[in-house]
């Protein structure tokens, strides 16, 4: 591999780290919450409003149908609006948040509500209110789920920035079709395709670990 | 509740709630609450100002079922009421509305005088600190230490860490688990976990303390130590306990009184001894059954109402009447040959509680008759089961 590829390489490992981590964390930001109201919203839960929940829910449902490359060019005007352009890895970031955020919200769903019933009852019967009930029951409880599935968000956001490149996001996805297929650069196509299974073992790797710390139900 | 929020919006023109709606609100329970006063002679009794439970006519509906019939009761300050029932009974309902994590449908639950059942959420949680619960299954923070699970309820009321812990520090000291203090609670045996439960429903200094069920997770032998913390507790602290359970053995260790449930109905209630001296009810019977002692089935199986070789006597005393020799007395007074076929004196609450089967030969009628009457005398109560053919 040319030195000029392998400077491509790097600075596309990057950018598809850059545009995961980013769109990673906002979708923590954002979907835990998501998670939460849908949740609590729900039949017996903390804050029970079925209208509520399912509003949320059908809005979730919207953007998860949506396949990601129609998501990421129906959203370019969104995109502008944020980040001032629509071409260029910020700009992927915003679809990419926004299609990871109710896939999130989603996983989270389903971790906090494996939270035993008789434990909000329990902080309930001393007197605790609804926040007390999210800060010191259902997140912390739920909290080895709420990591391990925000790893397999995280895997997920390495896959799908791989289509990023269509709007000239860079990232080892755009890399590996316009080096390594369209121009039968076997070696870059190899590259990439290592450089990606070590960073999603590694992702893995990391949350299994954060997972095992975290989890004390024995 | 339209008059306080009239009344929060303030103005000009609504300088205070109309009068019509404060008036009729309070008239309306008064009249319901004499009404009911009326209606059931158990409840007009006066409250005494140790009562630190009382229902007033309790019902709430499931859908076509009544898990609360009408259940009036009181909890006075320093016992320990059991409340018994199958499952099903209604037990757990009655329970979750003392800290209003269940509500009535109707009737009136005063904890410390003060009428609950329809308080909002909001002034239900400074009460609820003021009750301890205990739970079947535990209901510890897996997230959460030991020492953590027991200061919840302190950080709750917004007291500093340090305080916290040294609370905790110290109820782990009162349950024996001060060596747990860091550890978390899937290290712990169920009867540790328990202890950590009670330990946690005690931090906060509960006037009250309910128990749902606390021992019907746990082997034998730790329920009994899980039931003696909590008689200590209740010895120490003077705390009141509200238990319900399905075990009579439970009621039996630890109760003061009992109340027995069964299709949202209190059908029985009385001091412990008495209740299983003299039950009334078939219910009651029914969950003695397994600790009390009975005529043992092959003997049950070969009774004959009419005549045999032996009559089958069944002989409860209790209290003073079994305190004194009831059977030698009766061979003095009423000679002839007479034998124990089952029973026992067992002590509920330091009274002797006995039933005995007695099996006497013969078919005297007349001899059987003064059997009878001489126990009646002694305060023995006695029941002719029957007659087997031969010998048993």
């Amino acid at each position: 591999m040319s030195p000029v590829l392998f400077e491509l390489l790097l600075r596309s490992i990057w950018e598809t780290v850059l545009m995961t981590g980013a769109s990673g964390l906002i979708s923590l930001v954002f979907g835990l919450p998501l998670g939460l109201a849908l949740v609590a919203t729900d039949r017996g839960g903390i804050a029970e409003s079925l209208w509520a929940n399912r509003i949320l829910g059908a809005i979730i449902n919207g953007f998860r149908s949506v396949p990601f490359i129609i998501l990421l060019v129906a959203l370019i005007p969104v995109t502008r609006l944020i980040v001032g352009t629509s071409i260029g890895t910020w700009a992927a970031i915003v679809p990419l948040s926004i299609a990871a955020t109710p896939y999130y919200a989603r996983i989270a769903e389903v971790s906090l509500r494996e939270v035993d019933h008789g434990l909000i009852e329990a902080a309930l019967a001393m007197g605790g209110n609804r926040w007390t009930i999210i800060r010191e029951v259902l997140v912390p409880e739920a909290l080895p789920g709420i990591v391990a599935g925000f790893t397999v968000t995280l895997v997920t956001l390495v896959g799908a920035s791989a289509m990023a490149g269509a709007i000239g996001a860079g990232g080892l996805g755009d890399l590996a079709i316009r080096y390594g297929y369209q121009r039968f650069e076997t070696s870059v196509m190899v590259a990439v395709v290592v450089v990606l299974i070590v960073l999603v073992c590694g992702i893995q790797w990391l949350g299994d670990r954060l997972v095992a710390r975290l989890d004390h139900r024995g | 509740m339209i008059g306080a929020w009239l009344a929060e919006m303030g103005g000009p023109l609504l300088s205070g709630p109309p009068s019509y709606l404060r008036s009729t609100e309070t008239e309306t329970e008064m009249n319901q609450h004499v009404a009911a006063e009326l209606a059931d002679p158990i409840r007009i009794q006066p409250a005494g100002p140790d009562d630190v439970v009382r229902l007033v006519d309790l019902k709430r509906r499931f859908g076509a079922t009544a898990a609360l019939d009408g259940v009036s009761l009181t909890v006075r300050k320093g016992e320990i009421l059991g409340i018994i029932g199958r499952s099903g009974a209604g037990k757990s309902t009655l329970i979750r509305c003392l800290n209003g994590l269940e509500r009535p449908d109707s009737g009136q639950v005063l904890i410390e005088g003060r009428e609950i059942s329809r308080l909002g959420e909001r002034d239900l949680q400074p009460l609820r600190r003021r009750i301890g619960m205990v739970f079947q299954h535990f209901n510890l923070l897996s997230a959460k230490t030991v020492e953590d699970n027991v200061a919840l309820p302190l950080k709750i009321e917004g007291l500093p860490r340090a305080e916290r812990l040294a609370r905790a520090a110290e109820l782990l000291q009162l349950v024996g688990l001060s060596e747990k203090a860091k550890a978390y609670p899937a290290s712990l045996s169920g009867g540790q976990k328990q202890r950590v439960g009670i330990a946690r429903a005690l931090a906060a200094r509960p006037a009250l303390l309910l128990s749902d069920e606390a021992t019907s997770a746990l082997d034998p032998e730790t329920t009994r130590s899980i039931l003696a913390l909590l008689k200590d507790i209740n010895a120490r602290l003077g705390l009141t306990i509200l238990l319900i359970t399905h075990e009579m053995e439970v009621i039996r260790s630890i109760a003061d009184r009992v109340a027995v449930i069964d299709a949202g109905r209190i059908v029985e209630e009385g001091a412990v001894w008495q209740v299983f001296a003299n039950p009334k009810s078939e219910i009651t019977r029914s969950l003695l059954g397994g600790i009390r002692p009975q005529l043992p089935p092959e003997i049950a199986s070969r009774l004959l109402p009419g005549e045999g070789a032996e009559t089958i006597l069944r002989i409860d005393v209790a209290g003073e009447a079994a305190r004194r020799p009831l059977l030698s007395e009766l061979s003095a007074r009423v000679p002839g040959p007479f034998r124990l076929v089952h029973g026992g004196i067992d002590h509920v609450q330091q009274q002797p509680v006995g039933t005995l089967f007695v099996a006497i030969p013969g078919s005297d009628a007349l001899h059987l008759a003064a059997v009878i009457a001489f126990l009646k005398d002694r305060g023995a109560r006695t029941e002719v089961l029957g007659h087997v053919a031969g010998s048993v």
